[in-house]
């Protein structure tokens, strides 16, 4: 069984991870659970997303849980730092080292923690990427989902081929190529 | 075939393989997925209605000409269809009518914390509970089966952890169903009181065959276990149970009104303690209780907000408790308007101009967040228009002059029509501000009547909302471009100084649906005094730094607002 949390903020595009993750798992054999955020929080809001597979224990509920996450997968620095709790010991932080300021932030009414990434690393086991930048460079910054995605799937039991198999009936066709350059930069890291 | 379906989509499937035919909805968060997913089934009519009120009685006429019917919405979405819901529990249906309502414990996207268990109980109609997405589709046939079996409208509810988890689903084949004779019937159809007692007294003696026969309903069933604990639970609830509390016997009930009474005494009789455990309000727990059954469980999992795994293990077990899930130090992203979005321009406005804005559900509600900070109320769908002229009656027509009430397109046809009649009826001085997005926004994008698209996106009649206002007496009615601020402000300016009433239709599509090339702004540092005006607006693209403020390329949309609030000329478009 894997717990994976993915965060992120709203309009990053953590729902269509999601749905690739469950979709490649329920492929190979498992069961899974995915819980979504629709609706007001989307809106620039901080965005948590679940995603349970199993192919040995029984899965009831769709949401992960105070120290119970395998993974947690952050599109955004900030929203890693919020998420830690959710890791389990000897639990995996991916990060992508993007920054959104969040609204208080903007205002003045907060600021932006200045060590994110070495509260992280005190923390836990952490992956620290650049995965905006790393899109950038195979087409488009908004596939940096993909490449964290090809960062996660060395975490879990699937194959490589399995995942760009899935990401490929998910995009336009269009998208194709960009997609799975970016999840091979991803994966190869 | 299994597929991976979002509990929503398992309801439209349920619906689909059940034969319904007819579909009207108005969407609200956590069922707006069901309706959208109902109009890809090419052999189901789909339509998104102006609101739940009139989606309930469209599905109602369908089920009773003979059809098998569907209606959905989110919880406070049955308070405005309560009126015929209430009464087609007393004329019953033909063809199956089922209502899916969804509930949202935990408030992630609404006002309020509903238990629409009350509510089908005190309306007397059938309610089912489904756990998961598989069950979303299996129990829309059982309450298809109870609808037409017991001639009553069947409610279906689900709670967001429900309509928004995927989880994987078995398909079907769909019945197709000969449509139902349909016969005059009007001691049945008619709701006149005389017909009515008679139909009463029907609708009692449904109720106690149905809660018989909810005992053997394959729905309710009993998972033994150790004996020493047993639990009486439903919905999402069921699954923290199970994990929670794996060693402990579980009643689970998919039929959750009327309650099985011997099924739950045989239960009861046979675990030594007995837990109720349950989402919201105490349903399950104080009918069981009334039944002389000793039990408990709200007295620990409390009324508000949602149940988790964890939180059950330690109320129940003794288990450690989870510790504080906020980290010191972060500050909180609440959602914000996004780059672009027309309304800011409004409501960048009506904070300048120190207006009281009472205001509406839907995007524009984050008027009210810092630092637009624009907004004084916020109740329902359309509250905005009354609560406003409440304000003018009690405070007086000086004090009108500086109030406004704002609602966006879709909401203003859900429920403003009717509140601007009465301004305009009873002579009103006021300004109401249609904040016209051209979609409903919030949702997800769902067209409407005002933007002249169908729920399929074909070309449907437009609501002329200019005509509409004239039609109703209203002799000022001014469109204007929020993102023009200086003419905004001016109209703004001008209406509210009438001593009558106006409306202002603030028109621009959402900067989401808009397919256009985008040119960012830059702020140019050579002009930047760094003064914050620009910061007013609360745009997330725009970032202050010690320098001066720079823009995120990557989310600005160029719409220029910036521009317009900047006093030296610093932000412009790349490429000018």
């Amino acid at each position: 069984m894997y717990n994976i949390v993915i965060v992120g903020v709203g309009g990053q595009g953590t729902l269509l991870a999601s749905k690739i993750l469950g979709q490649l798992a329920l492929e190979n054999g498992y069961d899974v659970r995915v819980s979504e955020v629709h609706g007001m929080s989307q809106r620039g809001g901080s965005v948590v997303t679940y995603v349970r597979i199993s192919n040995d224990e029984p899965l009831y509920s769709a949401i992960v849980e105070q120290e119970q996450a395998d993974v947690v997968l952050a599109f955004e620095n900030l929203e890693a730092l919020r998420a830690l709790p959710y890791l389990k010991g000897g639990g995996k932080m991916i990060v992508n080292t993007q920054e959104i300021l969040p609204m208080p932030v903007i205002t003045g009414a907060a600021e932006y923690p200045e060590n994110c990434l070495e509260r992280l690393q005190n923390s836990c086991d952490t992956i620290v990427l650049d995965a905006t930048g790393i899109a950038q460079e195979c087409g488009t910054y908004r596939a940096a989902n993909v490449v964290l995605m090809g960062v996660l799937a060395k975490q879990l039991p699937f194959s490589r081929d399995a995942w760009l198999k899935v990401i490929e009936s998910n995009v336009k066709p269009q998208f194709i190529q960009v997609n799975k350059d970016a999840f091979m930069r991803g994966y190869e890291l | 075939m299994k597929k991976l379906m979002l509990g929503n989509e398992a309801i439209a499937r349920g619906a689909y393989e059940s034969g319904v035919t007819v579909s009207s909805a108005y969407p609200g968060t956590p069922s707006t997925e069901i309706n959208e997913n109902v109009a890809t089934y090419k052999e189901i009519y789909a339509e998104w209605a102006p609101n739940e009120k009139v989606a309930v009685e469209v599905a109602l006429g369908a089920a009773i000409s003979g059809a098998r019917s569907l209606s959905c919405m989110k919880h406070v979405g049955l308070n405005v269809a309560s009126d015929p819901f209430y009464t087609a529990a007393y004329t019953g249906v033909n063809a199956g009518c089922v209502i899916v309502v969804a509930d949202d414990p935990g408030m992630h996207s609404s006002q309020d914390e509903q238990d629409t268990r009350l509510i089908a109980r005190s309306a007397h109609t059938p309610c089912l509970e489904p756990s998961n997405s598989q069950e979303c589709k299996d129990y829309m046939r059982y309450a298809y089966d109870i609808s037409e079996k017991y001639d009553t409208p069947v409610v279906v509810r689900i709670t967001t952890r429900v309509a928004h988890a995927r989880t994987v689903v078995d398909l079907g084949e769909r019945t197709e169903l000969p449509l139902r004779e349909y016969t005059k019937n009007p001691k049945k159809f008619i709701s006149m009181p005389a017909n009515m007692v008679a139909r009463h007294k029907y609708v009692e003696q449904r109720e106690i065959t149905l809660a018989d026969d909810a005992c053997t309903h394959p729905a309710n069933r009993i998972e033994w276990n150790d004996k020493k604990i047993g639990v009486i639970t439903s919905g999402a609830a069921y699954n923290y149970v199970k994990e929670a509390l794996p060693f402990a016997s579980v009643l689970k009930l998919g039929i959750v009104y009327p309650l099985p009474r011997k099924l739950i005494e045989e239960f009861a009789q046979q675990v030594e303690t007995l837990y109720v455990i349950e989402d919201m309000e105490p349903f399950f727990e104080d009918t069981v209780k009334s039944w002389g059954i000793d039990c408990s469980g709200k007295d620990k999992t409390g009324l508000q907000g949602e149940l988790f795994s964890r939180k059950i293990a330690t109320e129940f077990t003794g288990a450690p408790a989870a510790g504080d899930m906020t980290t010191q130090g972060i500050p909180v992203r609440p959602p914000v308007l996004c780059p672009g979005c027309p309304h800011r321009g409004l409501y960048y406005v009506l904070s300048k101009l120190k207006l009281t804005v009472c205001s509406d559900i839907g995007c524009y509600t984050l008027g009210a967040l810092a630092p637009l900070s624009a907004v004084d109320t916020t109740v329902c769908m359309g509250a905005s228009i009354g609560m406003a002229q409440g304000f003018e009656k009690a405070r007086g027509k000086d004090y009108a002059k500086k109030t406004v009430a704002v609602l966006g397109d879709s909401t203003f046809c859900h429920s403003g029509m009717t509140g601007l009649l009465n301004m305009a009826y009873n002579g009103s001085v006021g300004t109401v501000i249609v904040a016209d997005n051209s979609i409903t926004g919030m949702t997800g994008h769902q067209n409407n009547p005002a933007n002249g698209f169908d729920i399929y996106g074909n070309p449907a009649p437009q609501l002329d909302l200019v005509k509409l206002c004239e039609a109703m007496g209203i002799k000022n009615v001014r469109v204007v471009d929020p993102y023009d601020l200086p003419e905004l402000e001016k109209t703004l300016r001008e209406e509210t100084a009438r001593e009558e009433l106006s409306v202002i239709i603030s028109r621009r599509p959402c900067a989401l649906i808009v397919k256009q090339k985008i040119t960012p702004y830059f702020s140019d540092p050579q002009k930047c005094k760094n003064c914050g005006m620009c910061m007013k607006i609360g745009c997330p693209a725009i970032i202050k730094t010690e320098k001066g403020v720079r823009i995120d390329d990557t989310l600005c949309v160029g719409c220029g607002l910036c521009s317009s609030v900047c006093k030296f000329g610093a932000m412009n478009m790349k490429g000018e």
